[in-house]
């Protein structure tokens, strides 16, 4: 069957019609020209290869009452995404070959993205010992991205081993870079905001500090790293020197340290309480130089959502993290696109191309052309929307851009081909 | 104003009507017949989530005087993770027609979250919380200090007021940062650098790691209290070592100009922060303080509920 895609402008270039086969593409045509079985009319929308999250927080199986891998990846689909890694965070840890295929299960299941389990580093999460790499990078679910995210491999030996023992499988260790002993406690940046608010401070070197050793550990043992979630201006600094000496380093950002900023702790609201923590005006200018630059590789989301309870209550008392999936391209775009800082083709390599290489998902974040599998996403740049959090599909409500007005809107997702979203709404 | 959460939500005018408001009821305390019927038929809630005898038992005293129903909600014990939340508490507050709510809490900002989470309609009066403020004992030192240093009037316009010791940890410190700056006085932060905040630099105050150069002309110096606590997370080596360099001794006290007072929010660690001297000595007003708070206390919850048009700021 084929499928067209009338009038759509790949990487905001010129407009064509894609000529869809099946899952792949067949053509890109000039406009009114493509001939199919069912024809998709937009109007010059902006054609991205689809998108490819890293850092995505789904809570099944353990905490379906945040999140399920339905409702998730629902949420992944209208936020344009085609591709998503689900953190190794779950009860029980992903840890098994048994729990990644279940992941990997449950994601074929619902049908909206690619579900790519990431495995974790250490058994349960504990940082004591290895977990089963290899038995997880062998399982159907083909692990590739190991992470014990939410706590840091702080162990400094067992880094090591990791970063080694994944090289059998050309895997990579993607670190939450938090010192443990320098965080204790700790509520949100450490700085003139948190001095006047009295909260507990989470030191930019706890960040930096885990990032130089791990750097040079990579170095040593000749790895591949990937750094979580940078959030200071000296985490930028020591990954852009890493770069510079070849270290085979990548890193992510996420679409709220390129936004807000720790002034928002004020309010109080534990909306705001995410790890690491916002940062500073100063840390939110290097992130986006950073991104800009290519010394970061990528945006990834960290969508971490959690149920009303965990957020309506004092600050220290909040569960930390925020949703993200579904408003990401709005903040690239208000952040990197309107500013002039990135071209929607630099935005498709750091949200779909690299993450896709990094977590080596060879049939996503691929180059709008014929022959490559039809992952795509369709992105009104200039459409207004109100952000509700009882309207997003994910099953947390706990958005930090509630109420405000955000730009670009995504009206069409497919996923090999088959529309997951249409008209801005789901179409499965 | 609404609520009182941080002092640094009080102007110059707001602060002086409070001390000034103070000083009128600290009058009618000496009175035989000390009850007032301000507050008349008005509900008074003691929301105690950390156990201070000394506070709770002030606010109680001073919303008494103002004939109000106190109630004593306490619910020391039930940490931030365990137990009834916050939220459901103030809709059971909110249902009991509570018309103030005063909250002593161990999480920074959850005097913030009662007044603005649209959990409850009453006024919310900050009895301390966390590492944050603690805005009626910058009041009530404020109100000494006036009493010592101005003869009860005013401003404390450059009056050299010196604070020493944890004050990280403090929100003493912070409420009276911002309140003594507010009032014209000029401040100095005096601890060893690890209790000092990162950021504390932006602060309207000066800073000192060196006690017998923070006190040489102070007029007043307040000491915070210290818990031994922090000695195994490092802050210090030892409580030895913390009073020699930070404590106030007499040998030190000898040291100060002779108006000089000496202060303590309490309670006290005697010979750790102040020596049992220096607490007992004339300079010392730390039961002065006490007494003073009733009268702030009352002042600030005579102004929030007692005449619309009397209200701290007019908004
Ligand atoms: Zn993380």
């Amino acid at each position: 069957m084929k499928t067209v895609l009338r009038n759509v402008a790949p990487y905001g270039e010129q407009a064509v019609d894609v000529v869809l086969d099946g899952d792949r593409i067949a053509a890109l045509v000039p406009v009114g020209t493509g001939v199919g079985d069912l024809v998709h009319q937009f109007s010059g929308e902006v054609l991205l290869p689809g998108l490819v999250d890293l850092h995505t927080h789904l809570r099944e199986p353990g905490r379906e009452d945040a999140e399920t891998i339905l409702t998730g990846t629902r949420a992944a689909a209208l936020g344009g995404y085609t591709a998503v890694h689900a953190m190794a965070n779950t009860d029980p840890v992903a840890d098994t070959a048994g729990v990644v295929e279940q992941v990997l299960r449950l994601g074929h299941a619902a049908g909206y993205v690619d579900v790519r389990p990431v495995g974790a580093v250490t058994v349960g999460l504990k940082g004591e010992r290895l977990a089963e790499l290899g038995a997880m990078a062998d399982s159907a679910a083909q692990v590739r991205v190991f992470s014990d995210d939410g706590k840091c491999v702080s162990d400094p030996l067992l880094m090591r081993r990791a970063l080694e023992y994944v090289k059998a499988f050309d895997g990579v260790v993607a670190q939450h870079a938090q010192e443990p002993r320098l965080t204790e406690g700790a509520q949100m940046n450490e700085g003139v905001v948190s001095a006047r608010l009295g909260l507990a401070g989470w030191p930019a070197v706890a960040e930096e500090a885990i990032i130089a050793r791990d750097v040079l550990l990579a170095e040593h043992v000749g790895s591949r790293l990937h750094l979580c979630h940078l959030s200071t201006e000296g985490s930028v600094d020591i990954i852009r020197w890493a770069k510079s000496r070849g270290i085979n380093v990548t890193a992510e950002v996420t679409p709220h340290h390129l936004l807000l900023t720790d002034e928002l702790a004020a309010t109080y609201d534990p909306v705001y309480k995410v790890n690491p923590p916002l940062r500073t005006a100063a840390d939110v200018e290097a992130v986006r130089a950073g991104l800009a630059d290519g010394t970061i590789d990528i945006v990834a989301t960290d969508h971490a959502p959690h149920p009303t309870e965990d957020k309506d209550c004092e600050w220290a008392a909040a569960a930390m993290g925020m949703l993200g999936l579904e408003t990401a391209l709005s903040v690239v775009i208000e952040t990197m696109i309107d500013s002039g800082r990135l071209t929607w083709r630099q935005v498709a390599e750091r949200m779909s191309t690299n993450p896709a290489r990094i977590g080596r998902v060879t049939d996503h974040g691929n180059p709008l052309a014929a022959g490559e599998y039809a992952n795509l996403c369709v992105v009104d740049p200039g459409a207004a929307w109100l952000v509700d959090p009882a309207a997003l599909a994910s099953r947390s409500r706990n958005t930090p851009y509630a109420a405000r007005t955000m730009r670009g809107r995504v009206v069409a997702t497919f996923l090999r081909g088959t529309a997951t979203v249409l008209n801005g709404a789901l179409a499965l | 104003m609404q609520h009182l959460l941080s002092t640094a939500d009080l102007t110059r005018d707001d602060a002086l009507l409070i001390l000034d408001t103070a000083a009128e009821l600290a009058q009618i305390s000496d009175r035989p017949m000390k009850k007032l019927p301000t507050l008349r038929g008005r509900t008074v809630v003691n929301l105690f989530y950390e156990d201070s005898t000394r506070t709770r038992i002030s606010f109680e005293a001073a919303a008494k005087r103002l004939s109000a129903d106190v109630i004593n909600f306490s619910a020391k014990g039930s940490s931030v993770s365990k137990g009834e939340s916050l939220k459901d508490t103030a809709l059971t507050l909110q249902a009991m027609g509570a018309d103030a709510v005063v909250i002593r809490h161990a999480a920074s900002g959850a005097p913030h979250r009662l007044a603005h989470s649209g959990w409850i309609e009453s006024t919310v009066i900050n009895a301390g919380d966390g590492t944050h403020e603690h805005p009626t004992q910058a009041l009530l030192d404020a109100y000494t200090l006036r009493k010592h240093l101005r003869d009860g009037d005013g401003d404390l316009a450059g009056a050299r007021i010196t604070i020493v010791g944890d004050v990280l940890h403090s929100r003493v410190a912070r409420s009276n940062v911002l309140l003594l700056n507010t009032l014209g006085a000029h401040v100095t932060l005096c601890a060893p650098p690890t209790l000092l905040p990162v950021g504390v630099e932006e602060w309207p105050c000066a800073v000192s790691y060196a006690l017998d150069q923070a006190i040489a002309d102070a007029d007043a110096v307040m000491m915070l209290r210290v818990q031994l606590e922090r000695m195994n997370a490092s802050f210090f080596p030892s409580a030895h070592e913390y009073s020699r360099r930070y404590g106030l001794d007499a040998q030190r006290m000898s040291t100060l100009p002779t108006h000089t007072i000496v202060m303590h929010p309490g309670p006290m660690n005697r010979g750790m922060e102040i020596a049992a001297d220096v607490a007992d000595s004339k300079r010392s007003v730390i039961v002065e303080q006490v007494s003073n708070g009733v009268s702030v206390r009352m002042a600030v919850m005579y102004l929030l509920l007692g005449g619309a048009e009397s209200g701290i700021g007019g908004n």
